[in-house]
């Protein structure tokens, strides 16, 4: 028996030891690009960078500076994409959420219609519809106007039928009770459906944050001059922009992620939630 | 009329706001997409219709001499590696975190997790950093083995490949938290089964766990497709030259199309061509994958 055993340790524990080792390493290859950008934009750098790259900050914000003084609108592209990241945010959560509810518990006539639309675009690749709405926001006079970006994004429907999958699960027998106790249907939706969403809109409300925050081909097509761009599309034309600084290029891409890795640090159970309901519409 | 509107008059004022922004900036525009792939389509002066009607979906094959074609071929390619990779890194680093305390396996979901909440278009500019001929990372990493400076991402012949290397090592992350919590839900007495019939760990994978996420598995394939036709960021802001159209994919050929050609037209049936890509892929994906075992 002990012969038998001992080698099954052995291989168990050479296993175990190269199970390690290939979770540190993909978790180092994983987070190493992130640390490197923040690295660059944590040191000085005028030029170009070092031969022998920085792989320890040297804690300066002189990059950070050069980026939010020089000639660039980066607090301006900030401001747009919080704008833009808020409002449409906002829409989803109390708009979604009332039609995920009348989806999900109401009857009426054309329901299945709606629905079935809804579901039948969701695999329409958005790339599609880049050139009506291009056409539309030019004859709206919408064309380098954030509108252009904010109308189009709360148009996506993937938090109608998510909150739609969740409130089917919740009981309906509170509902009736509240029709009895003669609560209106918006009544009934205020005071006791949205309260119990909080989990799902929690996620709904991150999840949409994340994806409008970080929309970067409609922005560039909707948007035009400089003052009015989103963090994305700013970003992306620093680098064609100041080809000789370096640093501001490193801090300005730094400075553009910070918000999502914050964001993301301080609300992670909701994010890797939301994954997983993200994961139930089957 | 009364009756109905009391009865379902709240109905419609709920779902009214939705349905009016999805008709507008939705519906309206596919459906309107869908004629200008039919037509000459200016700006100005409107559409007129194709002679013969699908003469786009003949040039958006044959233009520029078939470049849409590579376009294809190039996407393909990207989306065969990094699918298959994500599906296996996923796999494994899921299940390699399993046995792990729940700290520590709350530690590495978030850790692999991280670089997806950052958008691709970040990732792409850090990558081409990593990726710079002179001073970037990866030569200076070579350097210690004696590689003389390879140009990643300016090499026609090396450029695609450069940038689904950085897509596959940018981990999985939804695969890892969709995985995980697939196998933390299997029953513990599949494996204590196994275990008493004396099955090694890796075979009680192979056998027990692996089989059982299958409908995970189906899911994240269609998924993880869809987003690998549909790339575009990570190619723009790294081979923005399109390093002798070598980095082509579809989505930047529709956009150069479009917006830098104005064949709106064309570009138009291109991206029809790109949805019934999708669409033909995610049948495929679920005919094969869910048609005989049933858990």
């Amino acid at each position: 028996m002990a012969a038998v055993t001992i080698p099954d340790e052995r291989r168990s524990s050479r296993l175990t030891w190269v199970s390690w080792t290939f979770l540190i390493s993909t978790t180092i290859i994983a987070l190493f690009p992130m640390y490197w950008l923040f690295a660059n934009a944590l040191t000085p750098i005028s030029s170009n960078p070092p031969l022998t790259p920085i792989l320890i900050p040297a804690f300066q914000l002189d990059n950070i500076v050069r980026l939010l003084s020089g000639t660039t609108f980066y607090l301006t592209w900030m401001r747009n994409s919080l704008l833009v990241t808020l409002l449409v945010t906002l829409w989803h959560v109390f708009f979604d959420t009332l039609a995920g509810y009348a989806f999900a518990k109401k009857r009426f006539p054309l329901r299945n219609v709606f629905f079935w639309l809804i579901v039948s675009t969701l695999m329409i690749p958005p790339q599609v519809t880049l050139i009506p709405l291009y056409v539309i926001t030019l004859r709206l006079g919408l064309h380098d106007n954030l509108l252009a970006v904010i109308l189009p994004g709360t148009a996506l429907t993937f938090g109608i039928f998510l909150m739609r999958q969740f409130i089917q699960t919740l009981p309906t027998e509170l509902e009736d009770a509240a029709h009895i106790d003669g609560c209106s249907d918006f009544g009934v939706f205020r005071h006791i459906i949205l309260p119990l969403c909080k989990p799902a809109i929690a996620s709904l409300a991150i999840f949409t944050f994340v994806r409008v925050w970080n929309d970067f081909l409609w922005p560039l097509i909707a948007l035009n001059r400089p003052q009015n761009y989103t963090l994305t599309v700013g970003v992306a034309n620093l680098q064609g922009e100041f080809m000789t600084d370096w640093g501001v290029i490193f801090a300005g891409a730094a400075l553009a992620a910070l918000p999502m890795i914050v964001f993301f640090l301080l609300f992670q159970r909701y994010f890797l939630e939301g994954v997983r309901m993200g994961a139930i519409k089957g | 009329m009364q009756t109905f509107l009391r009865r379902y008059g709240w109905s419609y004022v709920f779902i009214l706001p939705s349905m009016l922004t999805f008709i507008l900036f939705v519906l309206a525009p596919v459906i309107w997409a869908l004629i200008i792939s039919f037509q000459d389509f200016n700006l100005r002066r409107g559409g007129v219709w194709m002679e013969p009607i699908y003469q786009n979906y003949i040039a958006a094959f044959q233009q520029f001499n078939g470049l849409f074609v590579n376009a294809i071929q190039n996407t393909l390619t990207y989306a065969l590696f990094t699918v298959t990779s994500n599906i296996l890194l996923g796999l494994i680093i899921a299940s390699l975190i399993q046995p792990l305390s729940h700290r520590a396996r709350t530690f590495f979901r978030a850790a692999y997790y991280l670089p997806a909440v950052t958008s691709a278009l970040i990732v792409g500019m850090t990558w081409s950093y990593i990726y710079n001929a002179q001073w970037g990372f990866a030569n200076y990493l070579l350097g210690f083995f004696g590689v003389a400076p390879i140009r990643w991402l300016s090499d026609p012949n090396l450029a695609l490949t450069s940038i689904t290397v950085s897509a596959i090592l940018t981990m999985p992350a939804t695969a890892i938290v969709l995985y995980s919590a697939a196998i933390g839900s299997i029953p513990n007495e599949f494996y204590e089964a196994a275990e008493i019939d004396g099955a090694t760990p890796v075979r009680r994978w192979w056998h027990i766990t692996v089989p059982l996420l299958r409908p995970t598995t189906l899911y994240l394939l269609v998924i993880y497709t869809i987003a690998s036709f549909e790339v575009f960021e990570r190619v723009y802001i790294m081979a923005p030259s399109g390093v002798g159209n070598s980095t082509q994919t579809m989505v930047t050929q529709i956009y150069q199309n479009a917006f830098q050609q104005f064949e709106l037209g064309i570009a138009s049936a291109q991206a029809f061509v790109l949805f019934v890509m999708i669409v033909i892929v995610a049948i495929f994906q679920f005919r094969f994958l869910t048609s005989d075992v049933e858990y």
